[in-house]
């Protein structure tokens, strides 16, 4: 924080786990453990790990590695809009989808 | 029982100072699913105009407490959920409450040491629900916990930390004060740093299993310090509260 040179928008990353309820809203599961491929470097994370910023009228993850953007999503009246082009993939466990 | 996502109520049954700046709320929740040590809820106000806020606390209390949960809230001058929890709930009151929340910044005893916990102020809130809970399942996994406060005042949960370091049961706390030290203080009197860390963490190894939670920049020093010092990242989970003071 009274680092010189250092980017004051680094003080306002969170982690993954902190739009754990948002994304629980979208995919109806709790997703802080789900690994997800960064499609940009193919480093593969879990949600939680990641980095979010979620100062901003949405909430954007970034890979930890690379720093891409993997996901954003906006609420928007009643919706959420989601924007996955930077996950490759995201792993479900069989169990949290059958059976629903 | 409510899943996690869903919104319920929880009355608000007890209220204690933890500090000038900070405060514990227990919340009876008796469709409560249970939770996990280092877990959060997520709180939502709701204006009569409709205008709703939502805010993460992380959960404090033990999961072994059954129907009630506890959080521990730091009030932010200029937020918009601290202060009416600070200066408006009294007991009896009504919270929407939805969770538990997170399964990524999570120990339980099952899962091994031994255990290094890293907090910044009200980070300690999480690794406090873990430490509870390692007391009460009669753990004797060696755990060590670095706690960085400002000024002597502001270690939340201090007398209870004392207390069970002194179980003899394989805990220790570390304090650093890194503004103001009272007359005879024997802790830590500056930020956390490699030196620090490398003291604290000796003892328990470079395979300790480790959790560091508080303000992004004390998280971002302590966890790459960690990668400096040999500790896998594997071993070390994180969670970040953004910016000092908001």
């Amino acid at each position: 924080m009274d680092e010189p040179g250092r980017d004051p928008a680094a003080d306002l990353m969170v982690d993954g786990n902190a739009v754990a309820g948002t994304l629980m809203g979208v995919f109806g599961e709790e997703v802080t453990t789900m690994p997800g491929q960064c499609a940009h470097c193919g480093t593969v994370n879990m949600i939680g790990g990641m980095h979010a910023y979620i100062r901003g009228p949405g909430i954007v993850l970034r890979c930890p590695v690379c720093h891409g953007v993997v996901i954003r999503a906006v609420e928007r009246g009643d919706a959420t809009y989601v924007d996955a082009q930077g996950m490759r993939y995201l792993r479900f466990r069989q169990s949290t989808v059958i059976g629903r | 029982m409510p899943r996690p996502i869903e919104w319920q109520l929880g009355t608000v049954t007890g209220i204690q100072t933890e500090t000038p700046t900070v405060r514990s709320f227990t919340l009876g929740l008796p469709e409560w699913s249970g939770h996990r040590a280092g877990q959060h809820v997520d709180i939502r106000l709701t204006a009569e105009d409709g205008y709703s806020v939502e805010r993460s606390y992380s959960i404090a209390s033990e999961p072994e407490l059954a129907g009630q949960l506890e959080i521990t809230v730091e009030r932010i001058p200029n937020g918009e959920v601290s202060p009416f929890l600070h200066d408006v709930v009294v007991e009896g009151d009504r919270l929407e409450v939805r969770g538990p929340i997170g399964g990524y910044f999570v120990w339980e005893t099952g899962l091994g040491g031994p255990l290094f916990l890293v907090a910044g102020g009200s980070g300690v809130v999480p690794l406090m629900a873990m430490l509870r809970h390692r007391a009460r399942a009669g753990s004797t996994i060696p755990t060590r916990l670095l706690f960085s406060s400002r000024g002597p005042d502001e270690i939340i949960y201090r007398d209870e930390l004392d207390r069970l370091a002194g179980h003899g049961d394989g805990l220790e706390v570390a304090y650093t004060l890194t503004r103001q030290q009272p007359p005879g203080w024997t802790g830590y009197s500056r930020r956390i740093d490699d030196r620090m860390l490398d003291e604290v963490l000796e003892p328990l190894g470079s395979g300790a299993r480790t959790y560091i939670c508080g303000p992004t920049a004390l998280v971002e020093t302590a966890a790459n310090a960690l990668l400096r010092l040999g500790l896998p990242a594997d071993r070390i989970r994180t969670e970040r509260f953004g910016p000092t003071g908001t």
